[in-house]
């Protein structure tokens, strides 16, 4: 599979995951979002930079629990909670928002 | 002759083996989990100092740096990239893997 | 089913066991590290009480300045520092495989418990389950 952001064609996998990391800009996560029917605000954002930067620093994507617990240590207790995660990312938070962020799935997720 | 070995002098023989059987003159390239044979401050460093003034030793540098272990290779040992594999196979009339 | 799947099973009644993962390879040579890596992340998931061991030639796996770039395949190694994360703070490294190797804790990427091999082996004794890479 593929996705066509700015008249590049970019390799998926067979669930809409970039293939390359480095494939990734502001402008394919805002393509991806779109097709996942997200509406990227400034709260989608500090999710999706925070992935980024965990997946930087430890090279995998995190499991939902660990996102959550990190991001409340973060960012505070009220975005550190499913409901505000799933709130933004429906589909899951780890999941959805580790594909717009440009991330492999999370391992052990199925 | 040049003698490959892919595996750690802590894991199998084969380094050990190789070593006693490479003849005067041989190379011998460690690759893979053998380089770490190619350190030092090590309880398997003895042999292969031994071997030093026999064979000519080898390590591959792009395993020796994913290992963090480029550091630590035993003085005597030459360190070689892809291109200097290649031209060690052509150089030598026969080559073995150790498996 | 395994054994270690329906010991995971038993979770879902809520029972705790102590499972110990044992590393024993080094790191790029075998897949056995980094799929060891996975399945112990992926077990946090199950609330266990969770250690690993490192012997052999598993304490390369925790060395610093791991850099893979030459060989084309993915460092692995930040991903030890991610366990603290994962509620996974039991990892236990054996004091003679790392003099072995010239080896001191300090050279490592994540804080661990050195222990000699009669208390490593204690250790492992005590646990309800053992999976070895």
């Amino acid at each position: 599979m593929a996705i066509e952001v700015g008249g590049k064609t970019l390799e998926t996998d067979e669930e809409g995951y970039l293939v390359n990391l480095a494939d990734w800009t502001e402008d394919v996560a805002n393509a991806i979002a779109k097709a996942e029917n997200v509406d990227m605000s400034g709260n989608h954002w500090e999710v999706v930079n925070f992935l980024r930067e965990y997946y930087n620093e430890y090279q995998i994507a995190p499991a939902v629990r660990v996102l959550t617990k990190a991001i409340g240590k973060k960012l505070g207790p009220d975005k550190g909670n499913s409901k505000y995660l799933y709130e933004l990312f429906p589909y899951g938070p780890a999941k959805q928002a580790c594909k717009i962020a440009g991330l492999p799935k999370p391992t052990g997720c199925v | 002759m040049l003698h490959i070995v892919n595996k750690s002098p802590f894991e199998k023989t084969t380094l050990a083996s190789c070593l006693a059987h490479a003849g005067p003159g041989a190379a011998v390239l460690l690759i893979e989990d053998a380089v770490y044979g190619a350190t030092t401050l090590n309880a398997a460093e003895g042999a292969l100092k031994g071997a030093l003034g026999r064979v000519a030793v080898y390590a591959l540098g792009p395993d020796l740096e994913a290992r963090g272990m480029k550091e630590r290779v035993i003085e005597g040992v030459k360190v070689v990239d892809y291109a200097g594999f290649v031209d060690l196979v052509a150089e030598h009339k026969t080559s073995q893997s150790w498996l | 089913m395994t054994e270690a799947a329906m010991d995971l099973e038993a979770e879902a009644a809520g029972v705790v066991k102590k499972f110990m993962y044992v590393n024993r390879k080094a790191p790029y040579g075998t897949i056995y590290a980094l799929e060891g890596l996975e399945v112990v992340l992926i077990s946090a998931a199950f609330d266990q009480d969770v250690s690993l061991a490192f012997l052999d030639d598993g304490v390369y796996q925790l060395v610093k300045g791991q850099q893979t770039k030459g060989i084309e395949v993915k460092n692995f190694s930040p991903t030890y520092r991610a366990l603290e994360g994962y509620d996974i703070e039991k990892l236990y490294v054996e004091r003679e495989s790392l003099e072995a190797r010239g080896l001191t804790a300090d050279q490592l990427l994540v804080p661990v418990e050195v222990m000699g091999r009669d208390e490593l082996v204690r250790r492992m004794e005590e646990q309800d389950v053992v999976i070895a890479f």
